[in-house]
């Protein structure tokens, strides 16, 4: 296993640019997860990095050796596939072989490698049938199975989950992200769901239309995230994103409401000095719009206030409480036993420290 | 399955015009299977009995001697053209010609298919076009050109000339057989056993042919049918020595001395056509199931 590089990589078809200048790293062991909306060019990247497309300029590093002029079988690398891409006139036992196969390794040792994947994933009864034959969670087995075989540098993976049930997707999540831990492997995942970019990865790629929008821990993203694109598109429900007008002393924030505007004063480290008097968008996780509870009484941070609630959505686990927030719909999240109703005003606390503000002209991130 | 209707009282029962309609349905198919058949049966029924009964002139009737001189006599004594060889050594010279042209065809068809699909090069729809094309072309309109190019080569009036002709005009329909069907074939596989390390053969002999059963069986068939019953090429480019069975079938009709055998012509006749109707009757089943392959798998 090995660390991946990636050096202002760039590849456009003609003048089309697909991906703009992408720069990237990520240490032996990790797990880069490359997130994004369909067309952002995160399977691009990845079979970029697997040496199944090839690119415009720039340099791909596994394990400090620029690898961006090799073939795919000699990059050190193994890939799982969103299909599974499993040969459909092979039995599991010769799918998972087949690579080292391929590699000239002795019978002895192939037979030695299958038994000891079968042995990680639990399908050493599985090893004589077909993949015709196997459910949709035994095929995604088999074909990290097929990847495991060969200990390679890097694991790509791209979108493998994408073809499960939702149930079996997070069973499977928990277990890629149980071989991660145990098999210390550099991993890069592509995948649209946020959920699973942030549950799995060590360092998050976020992507846009081909341009790397931030790149950090997923705490970094979450908290901190470095415009309105990642802010929206990390979280869910997404963060509430509302005009506010900063105070003349960039200490404090005004939210227009209905009834009454909403004060919510600026953490100091944050303070907006350059933006007094200015509109910008706060933006605020629901989490951060929560029942009061008493054990924040006199912490300044902490805004209480009366919301009128327009929608109430139970999940189970928690209540959705929507109500207007500077002209749009702002989601709050309360307990379960938090007693809002629709068209009630309730008593909400908003946690103003953990509020982001975003320019509006460039829609990065000021504080 | 919807023969059943419900009376007023709700009580299912058998629709009253359905026991006609399916009498109707079923003299209709007798009569057609019947029309379909009978040929057939006119050839094995005359082709079994002596010359005399023919020529007393009612081809339908079953014979009141049966006989299989007609077939021995078709089979190695029957005058074809100079020589009394009957039609068995040029049933070799078709099956040394067709077995080769076949494989050969279906070869270079699947090649073709699996570049043309999954090792694209700039203009390759302009190459697959042209191939395609060539299924367009009479036969008739390469018939000089074609002699000359055996000339050339030194192929003129042998074998290997006819297997030539057959395995170029072949290329055009197994190729587009083979690409349409590679066509479907996912490209993460290719991606796959690339990164598994598999190179350009290994790719098409270990993961691609092995999947192409259905779609080499629908070319096998085609290609042998129409190999075989080629006449036109046979009888411009082959010599006496290398004539296929339906040249020689020809020669067998034409060159009767006096008397026109027609009981050996029609067992001559069913010689050379049996070949491939025991291919239809084997394979039959997998060109349908082969035809459909692309259109119902998901």
């Amino acid at each position: 296993m090995g660390s991946l590089d990636i050096v202002h990589l760039k590849k456009s078809y003609g003048s089309l640019s697909v991906l703009d200048d992408i720069s990237l790293s990520i240490e032996k062991g990790g797990f880069l997860v490359l997130v994004g909306p369909s067309g952002c060019g995160k399977s691009t990247l990845l079979n970029t990095i697997a040496g199944l497309e090839p690119i415009t300029s720039g340099e791909i590093r596994i394990a400090g050796q620029d690898v961006s002029g090799l073939k795919p079988a000699d990059r050190d690398i193994a890939m799982v596939f969103q299909s599974y891409a499993l040969y459909p006139t092979m039995t599991v036992a010769q799918n998972i072989a087949f690579g080292l196969e391929m590699r000239k390794v002795p019978k002895a040792e192939r037979e030695a490698a299958v038994k000891r994947v079968a042995d990680i994933l639990q399908i050493g009864h599985l090893l004589d049938r077909k993949p015709s034959q196997l459910s949709g969670g035994q095929r995604q087995r088999v074909a990290m199975g097929r990847a495991l075989t060969r200990n390679p540098q890097v694991f790509l993976f791209d979108e493998p989950l994408s073809n499960l049930d939702a149930k079996l997707r997070v069973d499977m999540r928990t277990e890629i992200k149980r071989l991660h831990e145990r098999l210390k492997t550099t991993v890069v995942y592509v995948t649209h769901d946020q959920i699973e970019a942030m549950t799995l990865a060590t360092k998050i790629a976020v992507l846009k239309g081909g341009v790397l929008q931030q790149f950090g821990t997923p705490a970094e993203i979450y908290d901190n995230p470095a415009n309105l694109f990642v802010a929206e598109f990390m979280g869910s429900p997404s963060m509430n994103l509302v005009k506010g007008k900063v105070d003349g002393d960039g200490r404090a924030v005004t939210v227009a409401r209905a009834s009454d505007p909403l004060r919510l004063p600026v953490r100091a480290n944050r303070i907006l000095a350059g933006y007094a008097g200015r509109e910008i968008i706060v933006g605020i996780r629901p989490e951060a719009i929560t029942d009061p509870r008493t054990d924040n009484g006199g912490d300044p941070s902490v805004v209480v206030s009366d919301f009128r609630i327009d929608v109430v959505e139970p999940t189970g686990a928690d209540v959705y409480a929507i109500s207007e927030l500077g002209g749009r719909q702002a989601i709050g999240r309360c307990s379960a036993d938090y007693p809002v109703r629709a068209g009630e005003v309730s008593r909400l606390a908003v946690h103003t420290s953990k509020i982001v503000y975003f320019d509006p002209e460039s829609e990065e991130r000021i504080a | 399955m919807t023969e059943m209707t419900l009376t007023s009282d709700g009580r299912p029962r058998r629709a009253s015009g359905s026991i006609a309609t399916r009498a109707v349905l079923y003299v209709l198919l007798l009569l057609f299977a019947a029309y379909y058949l009978l040929p057939l049966f006119v050839m094995v029924v005359n082709s079994l009995k002596p010359l005399a009964e023919i020529q007393q002139g009612n081809m339908l009737a079953l014979p009141r001697e049966w006989t299989a001189a007609p077939w021995v006599s078709a089979w190695d004594q029957a005058q074809i053209g100079i020589q009394a060889t009957g039609l068995a050594p040029y049933l070799w010279n078709s099956i040394k010609m067709v077995v080769p042209a076949v494989a050969i065809a279906t070869m270079l068809g699947a090649l073709n298919g699996y570049v043309l699909t999954k090792w694209r090069f700039p203009g390759h729809r302009i190459v697959f076009g042209l191939m395609l094309f060539s299924c367009f072309i009479p036969f008739q309109i390469v018939l000089i050109p074609m002699a000359r190019v055996l000339g050339l080569l030194g192929l003129a009036g042998t074998t290997p000339g006819l297997i030539l002709v057959h395995v170029v005009y072949g290329l055009g329909f197994t190729t587009l057989f083979f690409r349409n069907y590679y066509e479907a074939f996912p490209n993460e596989l290719i991606r796959a056993a690339q990164m598994d390390g598999a190179g350009f053969w290994q790719i098409f002999t270990r993961i691609l042919l092995p999947s192409s059963g259905p779609i080499i069986v629908v070319t096998v068939i085609w290609q042998f049918t129409n190999v075989w019953n080629d006449f036109l090429f046979g009888a411009s480019f082959a010599s006496p020595a290398s004539q296929p069975i339906t040249v020689a079938l020809n020669n067998l009709v034409n060159s009767s001395t006096g008397v026109r055998e027609y009981n050996v012509h029609f067992a001559g006749a069913i010689l050379a056509a049996l070949p491939t109707l025991i291919v239809y009757v084997v394979a039959g089943r997998y060109f349908v199931r082969g035809l459909m392959a692309g259109a119902v798998k998901g």
